[in-house]
């Protein structure tokens, strides 16, 4: 790859579950440090795309590169790829027989061969940084949703991830708790990672997004810096949604 | 009639010192049931992740294959003739008996206990896998770190009560002339002719222990339900 700030490049991405054709086609690129928001209709393939990006889905035609390699051959190590890409799901899916900590600290010290003080030493600043440090020992079934969202977050970022994807990170999430999982996201932005995040939240897309696309029937049908993308939509239906969302 | 009560129970344990079968007889019960409960929690494993893994992946269908015919053979025979089998005909050159029971109870209880498993493992939310897989973990290492440990908590009952139905089960044993403890009892009536103190004292031991395994799942139960839900 010629452009190293290109960290995701896909090219013609297809997905069919079945006989439903759910992505008929995307291209796009993600670079590095890059805060990418996807929006659309629920059933629009936006999920789909992002699950491709780390494989939990396989595409069923098409190309992605990420830093260069093409990941959807056979030929790429799936385990270690993933090992730089965070996930953050919709509902959260903490490891409930572990506490906080521990769900934090198993993958460095599983993978990434880290010691019991090393890790614990990452889980630690990553609880200070999420604003939860005492809630170390507590088990995810004590926690309110957004403090378990925030401790997901955490989990992935202990890996040290390139790149963070959020699958509706917000969607579960009871109102009052959905600015405190936003905030941590922001803050995440703005310390430089890249981001892919399927969201719901057209203020988040708004302020936080570099770039803003919208899919439908499993293309991407608009694709713009925010202040355009919300100030001056081109596709009809891309203004029908936004004036049913906003 | 107090006198006769008497006598009967002093044939039945004081004569020629006859409360040793019983004694005899109970700890092979116990070894029995015991490794066999370990047997059938390997192979209860090892079968679920099999079934699973294949149902999941469309990988190890050979195995899976094979997975089937044993779970099929093993619930669709009774304990009793595998036993058999396994004594006069599959281990016809072994002279231990209590090898053979451990074995046939063993594989046994193995089907049900992968039964018990399989359902456990697939009772986990997917996203519990999703999640290990997006971390970088292999298929395996979810599997070992993060589902079968929530898998395990969430059958431990049922594994419980499979092991008292495993208990109860070994009084078969008698049928390839294994001293255990039914047989002891038995034994115990066709020197004294005298049935009601021999079988009941092996039916009050039997109960004695189920009750006791029994007291110990509920107590296991409560704590699993107190804990970190």
């Amino acid at each position: 790859m010629t452009d190293n700030n290109v960290l995701f490049e896909i090219k013609n991405l297809t997905k069919t579950f079945g006989k439903t054709q759910v992505l008929r086609g995307i291209n796009t690129t993600i670079k590095q440090g890059e805060v990418l928001v996807i929006i659309g209709p629920s059933g629009s393939g936006k999920s789909t795309f992002l699950r491709c990006l780390n494989l939990l889905e396989e595409p069923t035609d098409g190309e992605i590169f990420f830093e260069g390699n093409k990941i959807n051959d056979k030929s790429c190590n799936v385990n270690l790829l993933r090992e730089k890409m965070g996930m953050v799901f919709q509902q959260f899916n903490l490891f409930p027989h572990m506490t906080v900590k521990k769900n934090i600290m198993l993958a460095p010290m599983k993978l990434l061969k880290m010691s019991e003080e090393e890790a614990s030493e990452v889980a630690d600043r990553l609880l200070e940084r999420v604003g939860l440090p005492d809630k170390a020992n507590a088990y995810p079934g004590q926690l309110s949703g957004g403090q378990k969202q925030r401790i997901a977050i955490a989990r992935s970022l202990a890996m040290n991830p390139d790149v963070m994807l959020f699958d509706e990170p917000t969607s579960a999430l009871d109102p009052e708790m959905v600015g405190e999982v936003l905030q941590l996201m922001k803050e995440l932005a703005e310390s430089g990672m890249t981001m892919a995040v399927v969201t719901h939240e057209m203020g988040f897309a708004r302020e936080v997004a570099s770039r803003v696309v919208f899919i439908d029937d499993g293309v991407i049908q608009e694709d713009e810096k925010p202040e355009e993308f919300f100030g001056n939509p081109k596709n009809e239906r891309l203004k029908e949604f936004l004036s049913k969302v906003l | 009639m107090k006198e006769e009560f008497i006598q009967k129970f002093t044939q039945t344990f004081i004569t020629d010192d006859r409360y040793k079968y019983f004694i005899d007889g109970l700890k092979i019960t116990l070894l029995i049931a015991a490794l066999a409960a370990c047997i059938g929690i390997v192979i209860g494993f090892l079968i679920a992740i099999i079934k699973v893994t294949s149902e999941r992946t469309g990988k190890l269908k050979l195995l899976n294959v094979l997975a089937n015919i044993y779970l099929t053979v093993i619930r669709g025979t009774p304990a009793t003739v595998q036993l058999l089998i396994m004594y006069y005909v599959i281990m016809q050159s072994s002279n231990n008996k209590i090898l053979v029971a451990i074995l046939t109870f063993g594989i046994n209880s193995g089907a049900y206990v992968a039964e018990i498993v399989r359902s456990g493992i697939s009772s986990i939310d997917r996203g519990q896998f999703e999640a290990g897989r997006s971390l970088g973990f292999t298929y395996g290492q979810t599997m070992w770190y993060i589902i079968i440990p929530q898998a395990f908590k969430n059958v431990l009952p049922a594994l419980a009560n499979e092991f008292i139905t495993l208990l109860k089960e070994t009084s078969v044993s008698g049928y390839v002339a294994l001293n255990d403890l039914t047989r002891a009892g038995d034994l115990v009536r066709s020197r004294t002719y005298e049935a009601f103190f021999p079988l009941i004292t092996v039916a009050l031991i039997y109960l004695t222990l189920v009750i006791f395994l029994t007291m110990g799942v509920s107590k296991l139960e409560r704590r699993l339900h107190t804990g970190d839900r």
